[in-house]
């Protein structure tokens, strides 16, 4: 499975190990992970919960996965995004992009979380000193996607 | 019928996860179905109100204009904040 929703954490070197098994042809593996901050708009963070759209998730995951071996000549993509209840330090989201060099890796790993950010159903609930609050979105998200839209590379 | 969902602040504030609606004869697309179920009042007009609401029909991104059938499913909710 390339892509995974789970409330378990995840191994890096595990994933990226999977990933590449048995594949010579591999040259290149980018790699993103995604952690919870202690601080967010300016207060601290002690627990954060997320809350996805089961079936759609997973279904707006793998289109995106779809979109960027359209768009670069990559060898294996995987996703594993975290739900439920984490803390600061925890690993929240995996992007690791497999392909021959080292630039369509870098790219699609960019481009693929540049779009999970704003297509895939995930909200983020953080609990602050001051109580708990719905994380809103940012602009700068939508630009970074929005940049792909142009043809970007 | 149609299934529609409710996520994340709106889901809180509407105190709904998921109801069945039966569709209103005059239901073209999600903006209908929106101002259908807005006009219950009170919370209901968050539907309106809520700053770039979202939608999804049968686990797609949809538009206003995205065309809604009965037995669709269809999901209101804020911008995404994943990742």
């Amino acid at each position: 499975m390339s892509v995974r929703v789970q409330q378990e954490d995840f191994d890096l070197s595990a994933e990226v190990a999977a990933l590449r098994a048995g594949q010579p042809g591999v040259g290149a593996v980018a790699a993103f992970v995604g952690l919870v901050r202690d601080m967010n708009e300016g207060s601290g963070v002690s627990e954060m919960a997320l809350e996805h759209y089961p079936g759609m998730t997973e279904k707006a995951l793998e289109a995106i996965v779809a979109e960027a071996r359209a768009r670069w000549d990559i060898l294996g993509a995987r996703i594993i995004h975290r739900v439920g209840t984490l803390q600061p330090c925890d690993q929240i989201v995996l992007v690791a992009v497999s392909s021959a060099h080292r630039g369509e890796a870098f790219a699609a790993c960019e481009f693929i979380m540049d779009y999970l950010k704003t297509r895939a159903p995930f909200w983020k609930r953080e609990v602050t000193p001051a109580g708990a609050r719905w994380v809103d979105a940012r602009e700068t998200d939508d630009s970074a996607a929005a940049r792909w839209e142009k043809g970007g590379k | 019928m149609i299934k529609v969902l409710y996520f994340a602040g709106l889901r809180e504030a509407l105190g709904t996860a998921a109801e069945e609606v039966s569709p209103p004869l005059d239901l073209l697309d999600v903006g209908a179905l929106r101002a259908h179920l807005a006009a219950r009042g009170g919370d209901w007009e968050k539907l309106l109100t809520t700053k770039n609401l979202r939608f999804a029909v049968n686990q797609d991104m949809a538009r206003a204009d995205t065309p809604v059938h009965d037995g669709d499913e269809v999901a209101f909710f804020p911008p995404v904040t994943g990742g």
